[in-house]
Parts: structure tokens; sequence; C-alpha cells
């Protein structure tokens, strides 16, 4: 067992962890924060993503014991200080662009990621980026539209709904 | 001006929030005191003897508590089938046992031999390496033409063959169809693979088993669509539980899509190992897991034709059909190739005689099942390409060809025993080429080959039968169950509104939509009505969510519960106001007396039925709380008219879809917003089948395609932004709502648009001879068909 310290969306933690222990795992069972879901074990679907010192990872590609001292930030911390959506939660439930919520996490780690990066993306600029991210049940349509929204552009002429 | 709330209004989904700020509880996410964790050892053959599972080294591994093999399970119930069907010759089909843990023999690879109880996950999967396994292979069957030779090996050594059944539907009709093929002017035939398929809902399956030893309850958290089901399926026949000493308990659920609605062995052995050593047990799948057993979808092999008169005219169609049922039952499997199959053959299109024979087989695999659209999909891509031939074949556009033959007249009886209550099949179309600019199209492939490319145009037509099922007409065809729906309507003193239904959501918004029927029809705000979901302590027995049933079965419940609510509402407001009962009218919340000033508020009425101070107790009960059971009269018949633009690199054959189109007829909708994102995550899942995905086993048996690095799932790169329509509306006729459901239409009308069109495409580059390309198109075997 390693003793490790992180700050997690602002809160400075600490546990024991094995050597063998994810980062996801530690998020989920050690913390108790199970906003950062697991939908695969070859990291592929992105459901884990997070931000580790202002980067996006897949949160199953990093080893705990690794991260001592890091700065990570997870879906529980992605809302506004009092508590409201931000503008990317709040595009993605005005455009509908969730169903059954467990691909979102990610999805959302990932959108503010990109918007990071590029704050105003493209169409294809947006679909390139989320190629590390699977959701079987929008169909992608609305998650699209919701990062485009997000960013501030008129999705207005995108079809209905 | 779209509605802002209530039925037809795009209300935004009340579960986002949790889901969007990571506060959604979904099965994984439960954790309970003491709990232990259980890891399977799986067959990593197909087909072998099991001779000895020798389990002592590893029960001496730290941490484990206790390691269960098939001897543990000789006392109980095997997994049962939930639908029988009965061959054409009258016998019932051939059902195997399916044990919980393998027994004697391992049938697919993923079959689970021991389950290894232990304190953590981690100490579980060490222990499983230690257990030592005595299986001598067999040789394994994969396809299914050759399972059924005479020599072949049996799957269960118990059958006369690996024939399920060999169905004939409808077997009178048979000479009939012959004579009319005898006497076509033209026959079109088209041999095809539906290909096997993942589902793949983005959440693996948990279960977590617990276990009361001072009352003796059992309660199961799974990731279930249907937690009633699991509950009577596993209680009555696996370990002879009662229900009323089992709860089971489906929270949040990411996604289905019909893998969860089947009664799995790791739910079972959850619930019996947790009485066992009185500790919870909980099993989270691992995607690799998820593929070796979860029931796949699909896998059928068939050949279809179609008799057609001198003026094209459809007069028959004929069809054989290999299902693929793999090594096992699974819940509902016999009945998906058959009466979720056959029954659909005659699609939107008056063809008088239909012959569909179906041979059900087994093969070492995976158990197949409902996979979104379970069998209509199937019916569908079959027809839609077998008459996009016939109109290539017989030189005629393909929509004109379809016009000309579809269903106008309704109610309508099919050759195929269903009756199709309503639909308008021209007006799907005619929205359609609205949508697509079809006389542009010369243009766009005018650019594409300037660019090196063959832009192709796919045009197909779907309908489904939704809304399973009316209970008598069920069980004469097999079901073991009703297929009913319910829902308690409870109304708070102060108002307030929960509804409990036997619905489930796992990402159709349910709590989002339900609420807004049951808030129009009383006049109340969205936010006052609660949707409770998921969990036998706390809602009546329902039969759950698949199928597109849950606003056409389960919303019909909810409205005549809400009926019975405004009855017994107005009785009270009536004698609030001294007025007759049948003078009192309910709008926006309020109560008011016919022609008078007199009213009431919807508060007043629920605190008088709590606090029955001025009440008609000698009329009328107190409380506010009524249940209603809802069985539908026939299926409903949701329909439309799919298209989309493919390029194809003649160089490569890489296919690339480019734009998509789909008009859909779904009755009355109640939310557009959410009706939408169905059809897109249906047409995602159908381009996913079409392009890319399939399951795929070696000749031994050997899973290739058992992560998500072999397995392509669609992502958003490979699909365009879609184009969707439910403005043609003919509202279902028979319930309450006057809706048909829309949870699969886009995975059931959009494969056969995606190969239309690439054929289309390279017939437009000269390839005439090119009759079909098996799904999915990619890259090899669409460059292979293109060389001849």
């Amino acid at each position: 067992m390693t003793q490790v310290t992180m700050t997690v969306n602002g809160k400075a933690v600490s546990g024991d962890v094995e050597g063998r222990t994810l980062l996801a795992e530690f998020l989920r069972e050690k913390l108790r924060l199970t906003g950062t879901h697991i939908g695969c074990d070859t990291s592929q679907c992105g459901a884990c993503v997070v931000h580790v010192d202002g980067q996006a990872i897949k949160s199953c590609t990093a080893l705990a014991a690794d991260l001592d001292g890091a700065s990570v930030v997870t879906i529980e911390g992605m809302a506004n200080p009092d508590g409201s959506l931000s503008v990317i939660q709040q595009a993605f439930q005005d455009h509908h662009g969730l169903q059954c919520g467990f691909c979102t996490p990610g999805m959302v780690m990932s959108a503010a990621a990109l918007l990071k990066e590029n704050p105003k993306p493209t169409e294809t600029e947006v679909r390139a980026y989320l190629e590390g991210n699977i959701c079987r049940c929008t169909g992608y349509h609305n998650i699209v539209k919701a990062i485009l929204a997000a960013s501030g552009q008129d999705v207005s002429a995108i079809a209905a709904e | 001006m779209p509605k802002d709330h209530g039925i037809g209004a795009s209300s935004k989904r009340r579960e986002d929030v949790r889901f969007l700020t990571g506060r959604g509880r979904y099965t994984d996410d439960i954790n309970l005191y003491g709990q232990t964790y259980v890891h399977f050892l799986r067959s990593d053959v197909a087909h072998g003897r099991l001779n000895a599972v020798d389990t002592s080294a590893a029960e001496a591994m730290p941490g484990v508590i206790r390691i269960f093999t098939g001897k543990d399970f000789e006392g109980v119930g095997g997994l049962p089938c939930g639908w029988q069907v009965t061959d054409r010759h009258g016998q019932p089909m051939q059902e195997p046992p399916h044990p919980v843990l393998a027994q004697g023999k391992v049938r697919h690879v993923g079959d689970p031999i021991a389950a290894i109880v232990a304190e953590t996950p981690a100490q579980a999967r060490n222990a499983a390496e230690a257990i030592v396994l005595d299986i001598e292979e067999l040789p394994a069957v994969i396809d299914m033409k050759q399972a059924l030779s005479p020599d072949a090996p049996k799957v269960h050594d118990d059958l006369t063959s690996n024939l399920c059944y060999d169905w004939g539907f409808v077997e009178d009709n048979k000479g009939a169809v012959d004579e009319a093929f005898a006497k076509a002017a033209h026959v079109t035939t088209l041999e095809l693979v539906n290909n096997r398929l993942a589902p793949n809902a983005m959440e693996p399956r948990v279960a977590v088993g617990d276990y009361n030893p001072g009352t003796d309850d059992s309660t199961l958290y799974t990731t279930s669509q249907n937690p009633h089901v699991i509950r009577l399926l596993m209680g009555a026949f696996v370990l002879g539980i009662p229900e009323h000493k089992l709860r089971v308990v489906a929270p949040d659920v990411g996604g289905g899509f019909g893998s969860k609605i089947f009664h799995y062995a790791e739910e079972a052995f959850c619930t019996f190992a947790a009485k066992q050593i009185k500790r919870p047990v909980k099993w989270t799948s691992s995607r690799s897991e998820a593929f070796i057993s979860d029931a796949h979808g699909r896998d059928h092999v068939t050949k279809i034709e179609l008799a057609l008169d001198g003026d094209n005219n459809f007069m028959a169609i004929r069809t054989e059909t290999y299902a693929n049922m793999g090594a096992y039952l699974s819940t509902f499997a016999p009945s998906i190739p058959t009466w979720l199959h056959g029954t659909l053959m005659a699609g939107n299109y008056k063809t008088p005689l239909i012959y569909v024979n179906v041979k059900a087989v087994f093969t070492n695999t995976v158990p197949v099942d409902a996979y979104r659209g379970a069998g209509r999909p199937e019916a569908t891509f079959q027809l839609e390409r077998l008459v996009d031939k016939a109109a290539r074949e017989l030189g005629v556009d393909p929509v004109d060809l379809r016009r000309q033959n579809f269903i106008t007249t309704f109610p309508y009886a099919t050759p195929v025993a269903v009756e199709y209550d309503t639909g308008d099949y021209n007006a799907t179309m005619d929205q359609l080429l609205t949508m697509i600019d079809r006389d542009g199209f010369d243009a766009r492939a005018a650019k594409s080959k300037a660019e090196g490319k063959l832009r192709g145009l796919g045009i197909n037509c779907y309908i489904e039968a939704c809304g399973i099922a009316p209970s008598a007409l069920v069980g004469q065809l097999g079901a073991r169950a009703g297929l009913y729906e319910s829902a308690t309507v409870r109304v708070n003193a102060t108002g307030g509104i929960v509804v409990m239904t036997g619905s489930h959501s796992h990402g159709q918004g349910h709590e989002t939509s339900f609420a807004q029927v049951v808030a129009d029809m009383i006049g109340v705000p969205e936010a006052q009505v609660e949707i409770v979901h998921g969990d036998t302590a706390n809602t009546p027995m329902g039969m759950g969510t698949y199928g597109s049933r849950s606003i056409a079965v389960g919303g019909s419940a909810m409205v005549r519960a809400t009926e019975k609510i405004i009855n017994k509402a107005k009785k009270i407001a009536a004698h609030l106001m001294e007025a007759s009962d049948s003078d009192i009218e309910l709008k926006d919340g309020q109560f008011t007396v016919a022609g008078t000033d007199k009213s009431v508020a919807w508060g007043d009425v629920t605190l008088a039925a709590y606090v029955p101070h001025n009440y008609p107790l000698t009329e009328l009960e107190p409380g506010l709380e009524e249940t209603a059971f809802y069985d539908p009269n026939n299926f409903t018949y949701p329909a439309g008219a799919y298209a989309c633009e493919v390029e194809v690199d003649p160089e490569t054959g890489k296919v690339t879809l480019c734009s998509f189109a789909a008009a859909d007829d779904f009755g009355n909708v109640i939310n557009p917003m959410i009706v939408s994102g169905q059809v897109h995550g249906g047409i995602a899942q159908g381009v996913g089948q079409a392009l890319l995905e399939n399951v795929s086993y070696d000749e031994n048996g050997q899973l290739l395609s058992a992560s998500y690095m072999d397995y392509a799932m669609p992502r958003a790169d490979d699909l365009p932004f879609y184009q969707v329509d439910h403005s043609c509306v003919t509202p279902c006729t028979h319930n309450p709502l006057g809706v048909k459901g829309c949870g699969e239409a886009g995975a059931i009308g959009s494969p056969p648009a995606i190969v239309n069109a690439v054929i289309d495409a390279l017939h437009r580059g000269g390839m005439t001879h090119v009759g079909h390309i098996n799904m999915p198109l990619t890259p090899a075997r669409v460059w292979a068909a293109m060389q001849g």
C-alpha cells in the first residue's frame, strides 16, 4: 500500500492504494465519487474521463499511486460554485445531449477539455475530438449540437430538437 | 406555437441534472455493509465435457470466502425460458436446461463454471487462477447449417439434434404461396445474412445480492429493464423464493437495448450466494465479460423470394430463415425470429400470401435474444432489400413500386395474423421526399464523381409492431407471461402526485414524459408529479420496458389510473361545493361547477381526501390513490420512410454516410425532443449494424470481436447530423393517448436504407453485377463485391 495525496475538485484528499489501483477505482471506491464511470476495460469508451492537472485523461489509464500531488477534477466538480449547471452541462440538458447518462460524465469532461483548447470548434473538430468517447444512446447528434451550443455558436440550423 | 408544458411539449428532462453532475445512482454505485465480491471463472473453450473442477488450492487463497460450482446448484432450478414456440408439426420446441453454473458440459466461451466469492474483487480474480479445470474439449458447432447436418456434434446431448424448432407461418398458406410463385410473372430472390450484434449498453451489467437473516428477505439490485420479471422468473423458477420475500431493485440503468430484459445467471447467483454466506455479494461485469455473457442480437441467415404479377403487384412472399439461438435459450429468444419477425413480413405492403419458415438452431455461441427492434429489423431488412432489388430488376422506380403496393385502407388484416389499426404510408413517404431533395441528387452525385467517389441514394419503408401486447393473444402464441402494464397514482394530502409505474426508464426519460401526461390531465405543473420506477417494493407488478411499449402500454395504465383519480376527486369536489358530481369540471387544477362561479382548487380536494372532516364518508373512502392495469387490445404499428445518401470510395470500398433522413408516424407524441433523441440513437445503432458492427466467431467458437479494440462501435466521427420528422400522425386507435411508441424505429428502418444506398452507388458506377452485400459493409466487403 502507498499513501497518495491529491486535490480532487478543490479538496485535499488522501488514501492508501495498492500499486495496481487505477485512478478510476480510487475515485469511485475510496472517495465515493461515483460519477466517474467504468464502461470498458481497454481504455476505449471514455466514460471515465477526468481532468488531471488540466489535461483530460481516461482515469482507467492512470495509476493512483503515480498521481501523488496531482490536481484532479471529476464530473462532481463541474457545476458552478452555486451548484447550478455549468454552461456545458446546461447545454447538454437544453439540447438533450444525454439519455441513460452513463457516458455523460466522460462526454462533459471531454467537451470541457475541447472547448478549453479550441473555444469555437467546427462540427468536424467536435466529432474528431470525441473519437475516444462512446455513446450508445444518442447517436451523437445532440451531443455534438450541445457542445457547439456551449461554445456560443448558433445551432438553430441543425435539424430538429 | 409549440407547447411549453404537458403533452406535446419538449420539456427538458428532469433526470438530466443528476446525470450531468455525477449524482446518478447506478447499480455499481451501490455498496452494502459487509459486501463481498464474486468473480466468475468462465469457459475458454466453446464446447467441452467438464470432468472436474478442483477448487482446493483456490479455497486456500487470501480473502476467499467460498467457491461455488455447478454441484452447488444441483437442487436449484435452471434459468427459465419465457416463451414456448410450437413447430410446423404441432410439437413443442426442444428446450434444454440452462444451469446457473455449468453442469457436465460447457457450451460456449463464457459459460460460467465456478464462482469465487472473496473479500475484494482482486482476491476473487486471483483465486480463479488457482482453480484447476479438467475439460475434455469437444468439436464445436458454430455455423447454423453445419449444426443441422446429421453428423454434427450436439450442443445438448439429451436433445435429438441441434434444431430447436422448425416453424412455419402460416403453415396453411404454404400451398397457396407455392402456387402463386408458380404463376408469377417475375420472381425476385435474395439471400442475406442479418449479422450478429452485441448490444453494448454503456453500463456493463451489475448485480448485488443481499439477504436479511432476521426477516428471511432477499434483495437483488440489478441492471434490469424489468425488475418484476426478474423477481418472478428468479423467484419462482430458479431459487424458489416467493415474491413477498424477494425485492428486486433496478435503479438508474445505463442503457439496455434489450440486453437487460433477460434473467441472467449472475443475478440468480448473487441472490443465492448472499443467502448462503449471509453477506451481500456483488458482481460487476467487465466489458470483456459482457461480450461473452450478455445475450447477443440478430444472427439470421435468410433466403427470401417475392412473386409479382405482370403489373408489378406483389402476389406472394416466401422466406426460409435460420435463426441462431446460441448455446441456451435466453429468456425470450424463441419468440424473436417467430412472432416478432414472421408477423411483420407483410411490411407496408398488401401482399396477399406469405409463408415464413424459421429454423432455430443451437450452436456453441453466446445465447441470442432481443436487441433493439428484435425480429422486426430482420423482417424489415429482408423485405426492403428485396423490394429494392425487385425494382432494379424490373427497371421501375423503387419509390413507385413501393407506393403501388402500399396498404392504404385501415384497419388492415395481414396474411401473417396481425391487424394494422391505422397508418398512412404515402404521407410519410411524401414527407421524406420533401426532406431529401431527391431532384438534387444527380447534381450531388456529379459532384461526388468529380471527387472520385460514387454516390448512392437508398430509400426504404418500415413498419413495426410495438406496445407488446394483448396478453390473451401472446398466451396463445406461447408466451408464459402476460404483457399488460400497471400504474399506481398516489395523490398526497397537499396535492403532490406520485406515479408508481411498472415501466422502467434506462435512458428513455420517463421521469419527464410520464409526468407531462399526468400533469396535463390534471392541470398541475409538471414539477408536482414524481415518477417512481424500478423497485418491486414500491411499484405495482409490471412487465417493464422493451419493444417500444412504455408509453403505449405503461402510459395507458397511467392514464387509466389518473382517470380514476379524477373521477374520485370530482366526487369530493362535488361534495365540497354541494353540487352534483356530473356537473364538475376540472381545468388547470381547478374544479368548477358548470355554469356557476363556484370552484375549489386541486389542493382543497386532496386535503379533504386525507383530512375528511367534511367528506362524503358514507359514499366514498378517504384517501386518493388508484391503481390500473392496462392490457392492450392490439399491438401498435409505427411506420415510416427512411433515406440516406452515401459515398463509396471505388479505390478502397470505404462507405461514408453523407446524410440520413427519417419520416416517422408514431401517432401522438408526448415529448418531441425525447422522441427525436430516440430516433437518433436508433439510427446510429442501425448504421453500426450496416457499416461497422459484427460479432465474429472463428470455427472453434472463439469470439474474435470481444472488446472495443475489435468490435467496431459507432463513434461521433462515423456519423452525420440526422434529419428526423414525426409530423405525420395517424393516432393509434386503441389506446387512450393515441400513441404508438418510438424506441426502436431508428434501428429497424436504417440498415436497409444504407445497404440500398451502397448498392445504388455501385450500380450508378456501372457495377451492375452487385446484387447484395452482407452487413457490415466494411471496405473489404464492398471492395470485394466491386471486383465481381
